[in-house]
């Protein structure tokens, strides 16, 4: 059995090596649903992170309208700690805000100026609200904006940075599912191209697959080694997409970086590589055997 | 070893390539099949290899009825049979020691009891030197050796030789039925289909004489008589 198999597997490959400019038309179809499932996965996984790190800095910051009493926002600050949602609060009164905005502009002398122009403290106090998940920053928002507080709060920022949070998930959630749909039609468009190589090697070698059988050779034998060319170009395919990727993620990790400072693809993919290779090898193996599988099916009748 | 009884093979629509053909060849004998063209020879070849079915009548092959076997115990059937084709049906993507050592692959054969079958053989057959060439690249010649190596290497109990020498010049004809001989001496039974009067006179062996599918003549040591 096992020295059928293996003169099965050396069969497929030599049949592979002897008809290289078919098969890399075969690899460089199969390489790209390869590319666009990984592609998918490590978008819907950095995505993912990337909209937990966002929801994790997201916070309330609730501004106290310039008269208002440490002693009202105190016991609105109460009020709030009773809510199981709230994780943590911070209370920073205007001087702490004055303070900290001198600390982060003293060296810009325009700045300083006019806030010595200022008679009054431009800063109001306010109270940073987080919550133990993004979902409920909506219902804090609502308990805030309760008829009694109108004349207390001077607004609510919740409402500046949930755009934002939504328009990142709503991004990945979207590209989540084109990406699904796009796999599934670039699977597909393997499927038939690999279907049409298998097939039209099957067509080539019509006659020697008839001496094959008059020459003793079982069902398996014959057919053995097109499953296995389909596997091998499953193979070559995944070994190029892995590399490329490799190469992209590599390149693009520092630039991408500059944009959202808490994407790393490279480290991403280096600390994921073994998961990416299994996607990538089970993707091209099983688009290259099911498609020699139908092609066998519908073409090589022993 | 190989009994016909009564067979009877008509090719769609109406073409009648056998009629009541009845014939037994017994282990180790050297047949003779002639005939003119279109008279059967090949057919009755194809029967024996189940490449056929006969419309009519039974086929014995070492006891076991043909015409009942089933589609997978060919490859084992077809294993006993060595076959040399007139148009040599080697494999041409395989190379000349491939196309021989594949017939020890599928039977399962030891990766080293192949290598030296291999190269004794190719040394008989005089295609040492051509072990790596594509059938492309042979000359008729080679390419009915390499036929014929293919058909000998896994020491068959039969081997049906169809016209092997149609495409060779004489001297390639003699060595070929030299070949044959000597495998026929060693205890293989070897069917021949020829319509080459010299090999029918010079062989002195039995001769079957085929005219538009019947049997006309069976002779111990026949000669050619068309």
């Amino acid at each position: 059995m096992f020295v059928l198999l293996k003169r099965i597997i050396k069969s497929g490959w030599t049949s592979f090596s002897r008809d290289p400019g078919l098969m890399l038309g075969t690899i460089f179809i199969m390489l790209i649903p390869i590319a666009s499932i990984t592609f998918f996965f490590i978008l819907k996984d950095t995505g993912q992170s990337l909209i937990s790190s966002l929801e994790e800095k997201a916070d309330i910051s609730v501004y106290f309208k310039p008269d208002v009493q440490e002693t009202d926002i105190f016991n609105i600050k109460k009020q709030l700690l009773k809510i199981t949602e709230v994780k943590a609060l911070e209370y920073i009164s205007k001087e702490q805000a004055l303070d900290e905005f001198i600390q982060r502009h003293k060296d810009d002398p325009v700045l300083m100026e006019s806030l010595e122009e200022l008679e009054i403290t431009p800063f109001l106090a306010l109270l940073n609200i987080k919550a133990f998940e993004a979902s409920q920053y909506e219902l804090i928002s609502g308990f805030l904006e309760k008829q009694e507080f109108e004349d207390i709060i001077e607004k609510v920022d919740y409402y500046q940075r949930k755009p934002v949070i939504e328009r990142i998930f709503l991004l990945t959630s979207f590209t989540n599912k084109v990406g699904i749909g796009l796999s599934i039609v670039l699977a597909i468009v393997a499927i038939l191209v690999v279907f049409n190589t298998i097939r039209l090697a099957i067509i080539h070698r019509q006659e020697e697959i008839k001496v094959q059988r008059l020459v003793g050779a079982s069902n398996w034998f014959i057919r053995g080694p097109f499953l296995v060319q389909g596997a091998i170009s499953g193979i070559f395919a995944f070994i190029f997409c892995f590399l490329i990727f490799a190469a992209l993620c590599w390149f693009l990790s520092p630039k991408l970086a500059i944009l959202f400072s808490d994407l790393n693809i490279w480290n991403y993919f280096s600390s994921n590589f073994l998961f990416i290779i299994l996607i990538q090898l089970a993707t091209g193996v099983g688009l290259g055997i099911i498609s020699s599988a139908i092609a066998i099916r519908k073409h090589l009748k022993i | 070893m190989i009994k016909f009884l009564n067979i009877t093979k008509i090719y769609p629509p109406d073409i009648l390539a056998l009629k009541d053909a009845s014939l037994e060849i017994k282990p180790k004998e050297f047949v003779l099949i002639t005939g003119k063209s279109g008279a059967g020879k090949t057919t009755l070849l194809k029967l024996i290899l189940v490449e056929e079915k006969p419309n009519q009548g039974k086929i014995f092959f070492e006891g076991q009825d043909l015409c009942k076997i089933r589609t997978g115990d060919l490859p084992q059937l077809r294993r006993k049979i060595g076959t040399v084709f007139q148009d040599y049906k080697l494999l041409f993507s395989k190379t000349v020691y491939e196309n021989i050592a594949y017939v020890m692959e599928v039977m399962g054969a030891d990766e080293n009891e192949i290598k030296r079958d291999v190269s004794q053989i190719l040394d008989i057959v005089g295609l040492e030197n051509k072990a790596q060439s594509f059938p492309a690249q042979l000359s008729g010649g080679e390419r009915q050796r390499t036929a014929i190596a293919r058909a000998l290497i896994h020491r068959p109990d039969i081997i049906l030789a169809d016209e092997p020498t149609g495409n060779l010049d004489p001297y390639n004809t003699s060595d070929i039925l030299r070949l044959l001989l000597k495998i026929n001496e060693l205890g293989t039974t070897v069917i021949l289909a020829t319509h080459d009067k010299e090999i029918i006179n010079s062989l002195e062996k039995r001769v079957i004489t085929l005219d538009k599918g019947k049997i006309v003549r069976d002779e111990k040591k026949g000669r050619f008589i068309l």
